[in-house]
């Protein structure tokens, strides 16, 4: 017994003597953040801190970020209400940015500069947020077995002759959700669930795993055409990785939709929040997030294509050719998420 | 009581009225969930126990080459994520992974030629889940089977028993709390797990609690939808207690060496083989993927930034550890003490946030933080003219509470199966040799816990190490873990770079790990 009563007391007196240390560290959070600039962002560190730190450079505001899921944060930020610390809120669809806007957490905003840079469909039409970036929902086929000529829209997917050839990921996924949601924001609930009947079936295996995975699927002969968000592929054609080039060059993009509405696209996007305490900066932020140097590394960091006309998209992106982009609102993905999620259920969609 | 309240937020949801949303549900897909959840429930539950009870027997029980490599090595796999392990499993086995491609190249197959079980399926995720889970069962067993009376065991061989006649009437039903303690914490663990059943595509309960809030947008509903999912827990856990109401599993002090037995020829080698292959499925084959990923990239992701991850996940997994073996041996002490019903309701519900999705913790406990913050900020305001805005939200320490909630039971389970193993009559001849309950703990029981208590310890620290939901919504600004990083580059399907950050938590995993077991390990040695 004497033995082992010695060892248990050290971590214990260890843990006892550590307390400061301890309350310190528990504490350096609440010191005060006025005069710096707040963020939550759903849009992950690495494709954001770069730009958040040019902006440190230019402007002296220093800046400090919380990353994480979009909904997560937004459920913060309502709970949190007014004392929040947040004064901007970042988000990587344009669903989120809807939500957050109904849920009253943002303020508008509106600035003429933004307004000419960024079209009306990308942002919302009040001022509460602007889209930053596009990323479009494309098919990826598989260069050997499938003629480009067969292929035109998402709706054609659904005929007989797919059966068992589409590879897309789970209706768990926000943009396949936002695709769905486009198209009964224009063709009605009623078309679009006829649709959904026919697509469900023609998938080539139960759906799993993220976009790259379903590229690969085409690429290795699991499937013949994927739908996928058109940065994932941007991202495996520039990837260190041999296999993901290899996979990439077995597959060619196609632009759906381009005699219709055009490709379904979705936005990453920005809002100031109405609890926001250094409206100076936050204001000065989305401004420098919409010029043209921003959006040029926006872009290009994620294989996205930038919001503002005049900037070009990366040599990446532009080996694919222009495309036509739905000119839907994208806040209208929003609205009809919930029921595009029903209609999915509803098909079998897992 | 206060550990109770995030987990009694989200009970109280039910009070609220139920949506539309609850009908779609009904005649879709909650059907699908709770199957699904249920069948995971089962494979996982029956796949840690075979590994884990099997390997605690050979370990504790038998003696053979490699054993004590062993010992410790069983416990490997505990330090690695789930979901990492998923994501290493699909890249190797993956229909255009290098074994899948390797075949078709040899055979000259194509796509529906051949039979390759598919990864990404439910039996995939049992698999995973059973794989990283199992050493929960293992530690505690290994525990209850090295404390077990010798004499016992030695009796029912003498009384002719064979060996495994002995294992199944003796070793095993005398090893119950312990077995149900391990098999309980693995269970809550997977109704909790999200990582992995989203990524395989299995539609589960955890899935759909996420698919109605962050898809429908119904907070609400999904609120609902896990106070059942914690109910359903709750009895499970009453039924279990009940059932085993009349039983004492109490015994005779351990300090009678034990003989193990001797595994010769053959039975040794299927031994060292079993061993092997568990550890090499759960820890070895994923670790050197990791490792051949990380090493390609090390050189870019390697920098002083990683060096302040490797100290906020170090500092917060130990500090919560702490806090969590404190608070699980205080409850699970005062519940041996007065053992009254208000208690074992508290202590009952406290346990239950390991069940808990993680984020669904993190809501239930920013809801009330937030809440009392803003009260504070009101009050001060209308009292002192001061505003003093969010004083808790958004700090360390919120998060270590939230860790405490979630990670309560694993500590609570392990205290409390191996304060059941110490007969009520130590107490009461301590008591009447007029020592106060307050001493009885410290001169009598901390000193037998040691070993429970230390693996309490162990298996919080790992847990925080690997947590992630509750650490994205929680976490103050600027603040990064471990988990968060490897995460944020796993979900933009950027393996290749998380490789170092995951390693990295099965490295700091590992670090008490090979301490405690050898503590632990050393325990019989120090009675020879």
């Amino acid at each position: 017994m004497r033995r082992r009563s010695v060892p248990l007391s050290v971590p214990l007196n260890a843990g006892f003597g550590a307390v400061f240390v301890i309350l310190a560290f528990l504490a350096t959070p609440t010191l005060s953040y006025g005069g710096e600039l707040n963020i939550y962002s759903a849009r992950q560190e690495s494709l954001i801190k770069p730009l958040l730190d040019r902006f440190t450079a230019l402007t002296g505001t220093k800046v400090n970020l919380v990353t994480g899921k979009g909904d997560a944060l937004l459920t913060r930020l309502k709970s949190e209400g007014l004392n929040s610390p947040a004064d901007v809120l970042l988000t990587t669809d344009a669903g989120r940015l809807y939500r957050a806007q109904k849920a009253g957490v943002l303020q508008v905003f509106s600035s003429q500069e933004l307004n000419k840079a960024i079209p009306a469909h990308l942002r919302s039409s009040e001022g509460e947020w602007y889209g930053l970036s596009v990323r479009a929902r494309v098919i990826v086929y598989a260069k050997e077995r499938v003629d480009p000529t067969e292929l035109s829209t998402y709706e054609a997917l659904s005929g007989s002759s797919w059966k068992g050839r589409v590879c897309i990921r789970s209706s768990n996924n926000i943009y396949n959700q936002s695709l769905v949601a486009s198209m009964i924001a224009s063709q009605g609930l009623e078309k679009t669930e006829a649709w959904l009947q026919n697509f469900v079936p023609n998938f080539a295996r139960p759906p799993a795993g993220g976009d790259r995975d379903q590229i690969k699927a085409v690429a290795a002969g699991q499937c013949d055409v994927a739908i996928v968000n058109s940065y994932y592929l941007g991202g495996m054609i520039t990837s260190d990785d041999k296999r993901q080039q290899e996979a990439a060059s077995k597959v060619s993009l196609f632009w759906p939709n381009q005699k219709g509405r055009g490709t379904h696209i979705n936005v990453s996007g920005v809002g100031i929040t109405h609890s926001a305490k250094n409206l100076v900066s936050a204001k000065q932020l989305l401004a420098f997030l919409a010029t043209d140097e921003s959006q040029q590394w926006y872009g290009e960091k994620n294989n996205e294509f930038p919001v503002r006309a005049t900037v070009g998209a990366s040599k990446t992106l532009n080996a694919w050719g222009p495309f036509i982009a739905d000119q839907l609102n994208v806040s209208e993905l929003g609205r009809y998420n919930a029921e595009a999620i029903m209609a999915m259920d509803r098909a079998g969609w897992k | 009581m206060i550990v109770a309240i995030p987990v009694l937020v989200i009970v109280a949801s039910l009070g609220q009225p139920f949506s539309d949303a609850w009908q779609h549900l009904f005649d879709t897909v909650l059907s699908d969930y709770i199957s699904n959840s249920l069948l995971l429930m089962a494979g996982v539950g029956f796949g840690t126990l075979l590994l884990g009870v099997s390997a605690a027997w050979l370990t504790a029980m038998c003696d053979f080459p490699g054993r004590k490599i062993l010992s410790w090595a069983f416990l490997l796999p505990m330090a690695m994520p789930a979901y990492i392990i998923a994501y290493t499993y699909t890249g190797i086995l993956d229909f255009s992974g290098p074994i899948q491609s390797t075949l078709r190249v040899m055979f000259g197959w194509s796509y529906g030629d051949y039979y390759f079980p598919q990864i990404r399926s439910l039996g995939g995720a049992i698999c995973m889940l059973s794989l990283v889970l199992y050493p929960y069962v293992y530690m505690l067993v290994r525990i209850a089977f090295l404390e077990q009376s010798i004499a016992v065991l030695e009796a029912s061989r003498n009384l002719g028993k064979k060996p495994w006649e002995t294992f199944f009437l003796v070793a095993l039903p005398i090893s119950r709390p312990a077995i149900v303690a391990g098999v309980s914490l693995v269970l809550m663990e997977t109704l909790a797990d999200y990582g992995t059943v989203a990524y395989f595509g299995v539609s589960a309960f955890t899935t759909g609690i996420f698919r109605t809030w962050y898809g429908l947008g119904e907070l609400t509903t999904a609120a609902q939808l896990c106070a059942f999912l914690l109910l359903f827990v709750f009895a499970l856990i009453m039924a279990e207690r009940w059932s085993r109401q009349r039983l004492r599993f109490h015994h005779n002090s351990a300090n009678k060496k034990l003989v193990r037995m001797q595994l010769k020829g053959w039975h040794a080698y299927i031994a060292l083989l079993i061993g092997c292959l568990i550890v090499g499925l759960g820890f070895v084959i994923p670790a050197s993927q990791l490792l051949m990923w990380a090493s390609s990239r090390w050189q870019e992701n390697l920098n002083s930034e990683f060096l302040s991850l490797l100290f906020n996940s170090f500092s917060l997994a130990a500090i919560t550890a702490i806090c969590c073996v404190i608070v699980a041996t205080f409850l699970a002490y005062t519940k041996r003490v007065f053992n009254s019903r208000l208690e074992l309701g508290a202590v009952g519900v406290a346990s239950l946030g390991y069940a808990v999705p993680g984020t669904v913790i993190a809501v239930g406990v920013l809801i009330p933080v937030a809440w009392l913050d803003n009260k504070i900020d009101f009050l001060s305001r209308v009292w002192f003219d001061i505003p003093t805005g969010l004083l808790l939200s958004g700090t360390i320490g919120i998060l270590v509470f939230a860790y405490v909630v979630r990670f309560l039971s694993v500590s609570l389970n392990t205290v409390e199966s191996g304060l059941s193993a110490i007969k009520p009559s130590i107490d009461e001849s301590a008591r009447s040799l007029g020592a106060r309950p307050a001493q009885v703990l410290k001169r009598v029981h901390l000193p037998i816990l040691r070993s429970s208590l230390l693996t309490a310890t162990l298996l919080v620290f790992v847990d925080v190490l690997k947590e992630l939901p509750t650490t994205l919504i929680l976490r103050p600004f600027n603040f990064n873990t471990l988990a968060v990083r490897t995460y944020e580059l796993a979900s933009d399907e950027r393996l290749v770079d998380a490789a170092l950050p995951a390693l990295a938590i099965v490295a700091i995993g590992l670090l008490p790990v090979l301490l405690i077991t050898k503590s632990i390990l050393n325990e019989r040695a120090s009675h020879e």
